[in-house]
């Protein structure tokens, strides 16, 4: 099974977690004015590149806490693990 | 002694036989066609056939990266069936299965189809109120569909173990008689030997890395084996549709995730249809072979690894005990996954694109084996027509600006 480095419990088994989707899309700032395409973009389009993405975990089964990760998705290997705030780390593709 | 006594090997291998037919050529790609598809799945060799077939469109390549059908259509599960919620639904999976019923006659070539049924299992109240209402917009289409209860359920499968002391006991099932499975490489050859004799080019080992777009509209496509200019561009590359996209900078509302499969090893004949349960989240069929073909849902993650994660194998074969104690002592032999193009409403994206001359056909996700004549034929019609057929006019890309959705995620889920 595939280890998952947590920022704050360590490297734990996959089952541990739950997977949460792209990182950084944030809500619209001016959602009044949004149009359908804006509103349509932020709800149903999110990245899927064949390649390192940014995306959320959370420690389910652990400290219960978010964080973000930057994996593979053609290997599945985690590249890199940061907190909630923390900038997207540079990665080596 | 007579001359049909062949001589004795005199090394290894020398006693095989002689080596099967070839189904198709395999041609170099020539510099220019009329239509260019991208992808050789089942997807893309049905299309092929239907526009050389229905519209006397010829002048057409598939280009495939690997061999041709080794994606998803080598590595699913086969179930067939119509029995989708809505009306939009209904047209284009039924017409696939009227397809289907005809399709070894058509295509000339054995397919195994077999129409041995299929369950949906309910295990909760809400389970059981969601399949009586499906049961019922199935059947004002017209499609074969029936609520049958936990004997009934028995008497269909009777390795089933309907007892009421288990976790989640079986309430009951929708049933549709039609549904099955058929032989899915079977179905991958039949359409590219028919592609193949209406003199359409098959090319694998041909990956498209670039598509070429002047003033709107698509001229060509880079590939590993040179360019190739075409004046219509057919996009049919399931768990890579989000990369070609990207490639005209065009993005799709798809995640493309991991979904296994496994098989064990060959049984005598103990399980007369197929199984499907949403809610423990399995489901079991039985080969033509003897194996037992069983699967689930899809892996949480994005990837495009052709490869899965163990617990989901185990989650799943501690479910098909559940349902199935006679399996108790059957041992796993093989599995696998494939990448699946899933959407926001588990329904498919079949049509025109912002970009002349480009055609999508994905987010069939893990269900578009299914669909394999049936979106052929009507991919065909929109290539051949810039138009969508009535049947996949509703799945358009635009359905999620206009809120259009046709929310299928009760009859897709764990049933593929
Ligand atoms: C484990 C599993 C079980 C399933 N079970 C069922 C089921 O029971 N019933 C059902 O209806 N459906 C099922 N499905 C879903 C079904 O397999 C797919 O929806 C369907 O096969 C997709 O269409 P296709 O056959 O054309 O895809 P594929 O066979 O994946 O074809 C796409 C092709 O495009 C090629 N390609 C990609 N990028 C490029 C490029 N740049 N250049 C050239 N070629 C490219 C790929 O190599 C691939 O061969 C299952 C899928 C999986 C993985
Ligand atoms: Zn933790």
């Amino acid at each position: 099974m595939q280890l998952i480095r947590c920022p704050w419990c360590g490297s734990r088994e996959e089952v541990e977690f739950h997977y949460g989707g792209q990182a950084h899309v944030s809500y619209p700032e001016n959602p009044a004015e949004l149009s359908d395409a804006e509103w349509a973009r932020y709800v149903f389009f999110r990245a899927n590149p064949r390649g390192p993405l940014a995306e959320r975990w959370v420690h389910a089964a652990g400290c219960r806490r978010w964080f973000n990760a930057v994996r593979d998705t053609s290997t599945h290997e985690l590249l890199a693990v940061y907190r909630i705030g923390e900038p997207q780390p540079e990665v080596a593709r | 002694m007579t001359e049909n006594v062949r001589p004795l090997p005199s090394g290894p291998g020398a006693d095989l036989p002689e080596h099967p037919k070839f189904l198709w050529r395999n041609p170099d790609p020539k510099p220019s066609y009329d239509v260019v598809i991208v992808g050789g799945g089942g997807h893309g060799l049905a299309t092929a056939y239907y526009l050389a077939k229905n519209h006397g469109i010829t002048n057409v390549a598939v280009l495939e990266k690997g061999w041709l059908a080794g994606g998803n259509m080598a590595r699913n599960t086969t179930i067939i069936r119509s029995n989708y919620l809505w009306d939009e639904s209904s047209g284009i999976y039924e017409h696939s299965l009227k397809l289907w019923e005809g399709l070894e006659e058509d295509l000339g070539y054995p397919i195994l189809f077999s129409q041995r049924g299929v369950l949906n299992l309910a295990h909760s109240l809400q389970d059981v109120r969601d399949s009586v209402r499906r049961v019922n917009a199935n059947r004002l289409n017209g499609i074969d569909a029936e609520w049958v209860d936990p004997a009934q359920v028995k008497e269909l499968c009777p390795i089933v173990n309907i007892s009421p002391d288990v976790r989640y006991p079986v309430l009951g099932a929708t049933y549709q008689p039609r549904a099955g499975i058929a032989k899915h490489d079977y179905v991958a050859w039949g359409f590219a030997r028919g592609a193949n004799e209406y003199g359409i080019d098959l090319i694998q080992n041909c990956e498209v890395t670039g598509i070429d777009v002047v003033g709107g509209k698509v001229v060509g496509l880079q590939t590993t084996r040179g360019r190739i200019a075409t004046g219509k561009v057919a996009l049919a590359a399931a768990g890579h549709s989000s990369v070609l996209a990207s490639m005209v900078g065009l993005s799709l509302p798809i995640q493309s995730h991991p979904l296994q499969a496994l098989v064990s090893e060959l049984l005598e004949p103990i399980h007369p249809t197929v199984v499907m349960s949403n809610a423990v989240h399995v489901y079991v069929s039985q080969a033509h072979k003897g194996e037992l073909v069983m699967g689930a849902g899809i892996d949480s993650y994005n990837g495009y690894g052709q490869r899965g994660a163990f617990h989901i194998i185990e989650r799943q074969m501690s479910a098909a005990l559940e349902l199935f104690p006679v399996f108790a002592r059957a041992h796993l032999l093989r599995s696998w996954a494939g990448i699946v193009d899933t959407t926001p409403d588990a329904s498919p994206i079949v049509g025109l694109t912002p970009i002349e001359n480009l055609y999508l056909n994905c987010g069939w996700g893990t269900g578009g084996f299914k669909a394999t004549p049936g979106v052929g034929w009507c991919f065909a019609h929109t290539v051949a027509h810039d138009q969508a057929h009535p049947y996949n006019a509703p799945f358009t890309l635009d359905r999620f600006t206009t809120g259009a959705l046709v929310d299928e995620h009760g009859a897709a889920a764990v049933a593929h």
